[in-house]
């Protein structure tokens, strides 16, 4: 396996390949997201998007937020070459629902809000909800996850110039 | 930031390597050796160790008590002293004030500040209790995978650095490269194709 500080820094273009594939997934194929777990999923995007472009030397950051924001500078900003940073992201299953940014270079979980858990008063209790935190943090991170494996499983196939890329650009441009 | 408060933030690992058996015994006898330890009373500006989940001021190791169903639950924990730099550059003046009435020279040497500096660094974090920093963590031992309950990158090193001296076992952080290279299950010819990509310009 390649040096971690080498893989980190050359190929964290594919963190911001995949939350931009990501927005491209959940604006158009649903069908993707659907069937990541037994009952049916959805993701929306959330109240944050962060676009990077790079040009030459200089970096251009554009952050849209808020819970009504229009993504309309965001699509703009991708049709001049800029790709996801960071995406917040709403995802639902079975009536729960988890909130949390993922950035593109780390793939960290930033502002992760899991469905409630019930109060924590004796060490019982601490100890169920421990369980029970780390069963729905899992779930979540499950969901990612399968996507992620099919961004990388796509990305590494012939259908990824082919296929994928046309679509996303005809996407930006509709 | 705890793994019970309402938000998060979640760095995601892989442990490489297996512990000796019997692995309760072992993963306590590595916290029990590298415990947080008291820093007051001392001039260290900073200390970092395990401590207990729900016990972060008095950890306690004994049996089981870092497991909670099939995770292993304990905490990092960093005690720091910081001085401010403005309490530090008062207390510095007031001491070269001092000095300089006590010699009757018009100055001080470089040398002689920096003494003063180091006189009063140690004085002052005599005086100054630790502030301490938890950060939980689950270790989900079958799985080989760690959740690191903080995404600031000073006490991920500190991770990093302490679980590797506690239980001789690496932590590779997963980011998109080691994620995909580890995690996704890609045959040997699709992780062979990994290193050969570049980034793609969707905007051509």
């Amino acid at each position: 396996m390649l040096d971690v500080s080498v893989s980190y820094n050359r190929y964290k273009f594919l963190g911001y390949e995949y939350l931009t594939w990501l927005w491209f997934v959940v604006e158009t194929e649903q069908d993707k997201i659907t069937n990541l777990e037994e009952g049916p999923v959805s993701i929306e995007i959330g109240n944050r998007i962060v676009l990077e472009n790079k040009k030459k030397d200089a970096m251009e950051t554009i952050t849209i937020k808020g819970d009504d924001a229009g993504l309309e500078e965001g699509m703009l900003a991708l049709r001049k070459g800029a790709v996801v940073a960071e995406i917040n992201l709403l995802l639902k299953a079975n009536d729960q629902q988890w909130r949390f940014t993922i950035k593109a270079e780390s793939l960290h979980f930033v502002g992760f809000k899991a469905p409630p858990t019930g109060p924590v008063k004796s060490e019982e209790d601490l100890e169920g909800a421990v369980l029970e935190k780390a069963y729905l943090y899992d779930r979540a991170m499950q969901c990612m996850d399968r996507l992620y494996k099919q961004f990388i499983t796509l990305r590494v196939s012939q259908d990824w110039p082919n296929k994928v890329v046309p679509l996303v650009r005809q996407w930006m441009h509709s | 930031m705890g793994l019970l408060s309402s938000k998060v933030s979640i760095t995601r690992y892989r442990v490489e390597g297996r512990l000796k058996a019997p692995i309760l015994a072992t993963v306590a006898g590595c916290l029990k050796e590298n415990v947080i330890p008291q820093i007051d009373g001392d001039v260290s500006d900073k200390t970092v160790g395990w401590t207990s989940f729900d016990r972060p001021f008095a950890p306690n190791f004994e049996g089981s008590s870092f497991v909670i169903g099939t995770y292993f639950v304990f905490s990092l924990r960093i005690d720091k002293r910081i001085i401010p730099s403005k309490v530090l550059k008062k207390h510095c003046a007031i001491e070269a004030a001092k000095r300089l009435a006590d010699s009757g020279r018009p100055y001080l040497t470089r040398e002689e500040k920096n003494l003063i500096l180091d006189h009063v660094r140690n004085v002052l974090t005599l005086r100054i209790p630790a502030t301490p920093y938890l950060y939980d963590l689950i270790w989900r031992y079958e799985d080989a995978s760690l959740w690191f309950f903080s995404t600031q990158k000073s006490a991920n090193e500190d991770l990093e650095t302490l679980f590797l001296r506690s239980f001789r076992l690496s932590l590779i952080r997963l980011f998109p490269y080691t994620s995909a290279d580890l995690m996704m299950g890609l045959s040997d010819q699709q992780r062979d194709l990994l290193p050969k990509l570049s980034a793609t310009n969707f905007s051509e």
